[in-house]
């Protein structure tokens, strides 16, 4: 070996070694995270965890673009004024280069309109209204999970392959269960036009009178159910329901009814036969869903919920942007985010460049009873892209644009 | 017709929970007078408690014996809360205690956060319970059967209690006139204390009990306040067999509007409520309350006067500072001072209503999210300029106050109070649910202001301009003749009659230009966001101000502002933290005890102690 080589490789293997080095002593790129951490407990801590667990992959992998990436986690009490408030302390004082988190669909819209009006870019991570990315859609706001409007297609597509023809509708009384059911009727209808909807129950969020609608829908004797409760609500309807007999040969169809967050608290109450979105972690074993289980558990010693893969998919979306950008600039992350492509624990999925809403699609599956706990089986992982409207309805759906 | 007794049945297994949480509130505010916000709390500790203790206990007897112990364990929380919380400021101004009641919602929120976790509870069901039984063919839970038997049962036994022994004779004496009581040699303190524990262990009996219907989550505490508010006024606060009928009656009126108006869950409640109290103004049972007499208690207040010179210096150097602060403060200090800005003219809004006017709003977000709402609907729909809908903000509001106000001021005191709560959640119900124009709960977006205001510190400009003005403004008033037949007509009615002064029309000006001013900084609050959501009118925004008002002083001109100030700073500074609830509560429990008569109050009389400032006495 020359000397001069041998020289050469040596310096090599030095630079390699410090690199590392050199990209801890450079400054952070900073993401400002704004999320219910409190208010919405159950659901922000698992999130914040599946952030943390992708930060610290990308970390010790020589961060992005050779810099470290940071999160400034902040609680907005679930109030839309705190949540701007907070956006505006994170860009302009505390350096954060682009916005993301919420899970209220309401602080992300808050979030949405002021991005649009300062020019910062924010990744809508959990939040689901569809006029996120539709009719209040903006060009600085982008949004990761499968949206309402997805998630009630896949739904719809399950029931019309069922015999039911009457069905009967429960939905928390807010713009989410609107919505739900809107996206519901239309899908289900256009697939199959003979349907009828006999009943239609509106009970307040988180203060429903399970007994009465469950003797509501009773009333009604439909075919089928679609439900669109959740949390305290779902365990209320399902109690009562399953008591009364509700839910005795009839299909129903639950809207996220399967994510660890919603299933998990029935225990063995958990409803069998429900034809559910969700999130069957238990299951996946291989490939890169698997991985990330393992990684998980052996990371926070707990199991992944739903709201883990997306606060994961959020900090992998925001690193991907930020490579394809090569800069920090928001023009530029903007740019990079429309049409981006990135590989996730569920698969390949696509910033759509008309509407700016991923491709991320939804866990469809039956619910049923393993070891006293309710879990999904015969699950099929739906890709969004294909349970979105054509691309005229949404450029008709899209005004701003 | 088999359909029609099981929708009945079900209301009044509804009501059992219910009944008991009413209960317990509508005995302690009988009895001590306070207005207990943290009953909900106590109802989900009592939820809590009895799913960890069903989890230790086995078999019937360890279901039905944690449901009592819940109970007791709750009523012993509810006697310390007494003890350390509210027993050093009984002789605080009226309704002051509600402050403190407030920050033993944030501790607890935070100890049951880091005690039970952030997951739901599924509620363990009662052994031998599980299933249903058939009422002409109408399957009933089992369980609901138990709660009809159970619940009259308490009903009586607190009957009993009241009626038939000598505890009861006392705690009925003490509701008509405590003063008396005490002068009859009868230790009030552990009257008080005694009451507050019994209302709170039926709170948490009652959380325990609905444990197989439900759960424990950490969002009960104020999903059921509303309703039990609801129930006590219908029912006539004080009164036990009015919160039986009133439970009932919501409860069942629940069912069948489920059934045959699915849409109308979120008002009905308070649409009877509204009418009941039209038709009797005092609730069903309640008798009326005048003014005074229990006893106003605390030292009588002192008149208020023009500030002297050295207060003039100083609020001037302090507006001068202020309008420096784009100089030096960077872009989120403006953002953050526009903020505090705007909370404090609405803060002082209600002060000049509850304090001047000696008038208790407990909705005062209806005028500050309803100008919001005016300004953005027609930016909305109309495509009107910022200018004119921020102009027009106010003046809805102001129409808003009036259409209520001549409603609500029939009535005085805490129904006065609770009318004007189910008016702003009717509001309330009103932008949630009509989505088609109001947008919901998604709200509507990109309300921006006109150009010219875009930045940021013109933006804070406008905002300090308007919010000091408006501040200034409603001072003004307060010395000006208005302000004083407003005065006369809070402290004596008859009097200010006899002399003249129409207080009827006072008060109904008064309510429309403290609504007005909301509207002002509901406009300005609005073209800050760019956003507005029902939020900005839920009764959690009125508690704040309500909060502020006391915290800084009622019986003090600056009490509003100082505390609205004082509440944003520390909040901004906390919810850094993660236990900022905790750290949140604490503070405030902490300053209401060691300043029972607000900030600003206390301030004074310090400095009035070390001699900075004369004493009321030595002025002329």
């Amino acid at each position: 070996m020359k000397r001069k080589t041998f020289l050469k490789g040596l310096m090599g293997a030095a630079t390699l070694a410090a690199l590392p080095l050199t990209a801890m002593a450079q400054e952070a790129i900073k993401i400002g995270e704004i999320n219910h951490y409190k208010r919405m407990a159950a659901f922000a801590e698992p999130y914040r965890k599946g952030i943390e667990l992708a930060l610290e992959q990308v970390n010790e992998a020589g961060g992005v673009m050779g810099r470290p990436v940071e999160f400034i986690f902040r609680d907005d009490q679930g109030e839309p004024g705190e949540a701007v408030k907070i956006a505006e302390e994170l860009m302009t004082r505390d350096g954060a280069v682009m916005l993301t988190g919420a899970i209220l669909s309401n602080v992300g819209l808050a979030l949405s309109s002021m991005a649009a009006q300062k020019g910062y870019v924010y990744l809508a991570s959990e939040p689901l209204a569809d006029s996120l990315v539709w009719e209040s859609g903006n060009a600085y706001t982008f949004r990761l999970r499968s949206s309402t409007y997805m998630q009630a297609a896949m739904l719809a597509e399950q029931a019309a392959k069922t015999d039911a023809v009457k069905y009967a509708l429960i939905a928390p009384n807010y713009a989410y269960g609107k919505d739900a059911v809107a996206a519901f009727k239309e899908n289900l209808q256009r697939l199959k036009p003979d349907v009828e909807f006999v009943a239609e129950q509106w009970p307040a969020l988180f203060k429903i009178d399970a007994g009465a609608e469950v003797q509501a829908l009773e009333r009604a004797k439909p075919d089928a159910i679609y439900n669109v409760t959740f949390g305290p609500d779902l365990a209320k309807f399902v109690r009562e329901g399953t008591d009364r007999g509700l839910f005795d040969g009839r299909e129903v169809f639950g809207l996220l009814s399967g994510e660890p967050e919603y299933l998990d608290p029935l225990g063995d109450e958990a409803p069998e036969g429900w034809v559910v979105t969700g999130y069957p972690w238990y299951d996946l074993k291989d490939g890169p869903g698997g991985e990330f289980v393992a990684a998980y558990q052996e990371r926070w010693d707990d199991y992944p919920r739903l709201g883990s893969i997306v606060g994961y998919m959020t900090a992998q979306s925001i690193f991907a942007a930020l490579e394809k950008a090569g800069s920090t600039d928001s023009e530029a992350i903007r740019e990079a985010f429309s049409g981006l492509q990135l590989d996730t624990p569920v698969g390949q999925i696509t910033y759509r460049a008309i509407d700016h809403q991923s491709t991320m699609g939804a866990y469809v599956g039956k619910t049923t009873l393993r070891d006293g706990k309710g879990v999904m089986t015969d699950w099929e992982y739906k890709d969004g892209a294909n349970y979105l409207p054509s691309d005229e309805e949404v450029s008709k759906l899209r005004p701003a644009d | 017709m088999g359909l029609f007794i099981a929708q009945l049945l079900t209301g009044l297994a509804n009501a059992g929970a219910l009944f008991m949480v009413a209960s317990g509130l509508s005995l302690i505010f009988g009895v001590t007078r306070i207005v207990n916000f943290a009953h909900g709390s106590f109802y989900m500790l009592g939820a809590y408690i009895g799913y960890t203790l069903m989890q230790v206990l086995p078999g019937a007897v360890g279901f039905w014996g944690a449901i009592l112990l819940a109970g007791i364990a709750v009523g012993v929380i509810g006697m310390l809360v007494e003890i350390l919380v509210l027993r050093p400021i009984y002789r605080a101004p009226e309704l002051f205690q509600l402050v403190a009641t407030f920050g033993v919602i944030l501790v607890v929120q935070d100890l049951a956060l880091m005690v039970w976790g952030p997951d739901d509870l599924l509620g363990p069901r009662a052994p031998g319970l599980r299933g249903v039984v058939r009422i002409m063919g109408e399957p009933i839970p089992k369980y609901d059967i138990a709660l009809l038997v159970i619940t009259p049962f308490v009903a009586l036994a607190l009957w009993y209690l009241i009626t038939k022994t000598r505890v009861g004779i006392l705690v009925r004496a003490a509701t008509q006139d405590r003063e008396m009581v005490g002068a009859l040699g009868v230790n009030q303190a552990w009257l008080f204390t005694g009451v507050f524990a019994l209302g709170c262990a039926l709170a948490g009996l009652g959380g325990a009990l609905q444990l197989p219907k439900g759960g424990a989550d950490l969002l009960m505490d104020f999903n059921i306040l509303t309703a039990v508010f609801v129930v006590v006024v219908i029912g006539g606060m004080g009164s036990l067999p009015g919160a039986y009928l009133a439970a009932v009656i919501i409860s069942v009126l629940n069912v069948f509007g489920v059934t045959y108006l699915p849409q109308s869950t979120l008002v009905l409640m308070f649409v009877v409520m509204v009418l009941v109290l039209m038709v009797r103004p005092y609730g069903l049972f309640g008798r009326e309350e005048v003014a005074g007499e229990h006893g106003q208690v605390g030292e009588p207040e002192r008149p208020i006067k023009p500030a002297g010179l050295q207060v003039r210096l100083l609020v001037a150097a302090g507006v001068a500072a202020l309008a420096a602060l784009p100089l030096f403060g960077s872009n989120f200090t403006q953002v953050l001072a526009t903020d505090i800005l705007i909370f404090c003219l609405f803060a002082a809004s209600l002060h000049f209503l509850l304090g001047l006017g000696g008038m208790v709003s407990f909705g005062h977000a209806a005028y500050f999210g309803g100008g919001a709402y005016v300004a953005a609907l027609l930016v909305t729909h109309a495509d009107t300029p910022m200018e004119l809908a921020f102009l027009l903000a106010p003046i809805g509001a102001g129409m808003a106050a009036i259409i209520i106000g001549w409603i609500c001021l029939r009535l005085t005191g805490v129904y006065f109070a609770m009318l004007t709560l189910a008016f702003a959640q009717l509001l309330w119900s009103l932008v949630f649910q009509w989505g088609e124009v109001t947008g919901g709960d998604d709200g509507l977006l990109s309300i921006w202001p006109a150009p010219w205001l875009s930045g940021t510190t013109a933006y804070y400009y406008f905002a300090l301009v308007l919010s000091v003005g408006g501040i200034l403004f409603l001072r003004h008033v307060a010395h000006s003749p208005f302000g004083y037949a407003l005065r006369a007509a809070r402290d004596s009615e008859r009097q200010a009659e006899a002399t003249g002064i129409d207080t009827r029309r006072v008060r109904m000006f008064a309510f429309a230009f403290a609504g007005m001013m909301a509207g002002l900084a509901g406009g300005l609050f609005v073209f800050s966001k760019g956003s507005i959501f029902p939020n900005e009118l839920e009764i959690t925004r009125s508690f704040d101000a309500l909060i502020v008002v006391f915290l800084g002083g009622v019986k003090t001109l600056s009490g509003g502002i100082v505390g609205g100030a004082f509440f944003k700073g520390v909040e901004d500074m906390l919810t850094r933290y993660e236990y900022w609830r905790l750290a949140m509560g604490l503070l405030i429990i902490f300053v209401v005890i060691v300043a029972p008569d607000g900030i600003v109050g206390t301030l004074r009389k310090l400095a009035e102690r070390a001699g900075l400032l004369r004493r009321a006495e030595d002025e002329t």
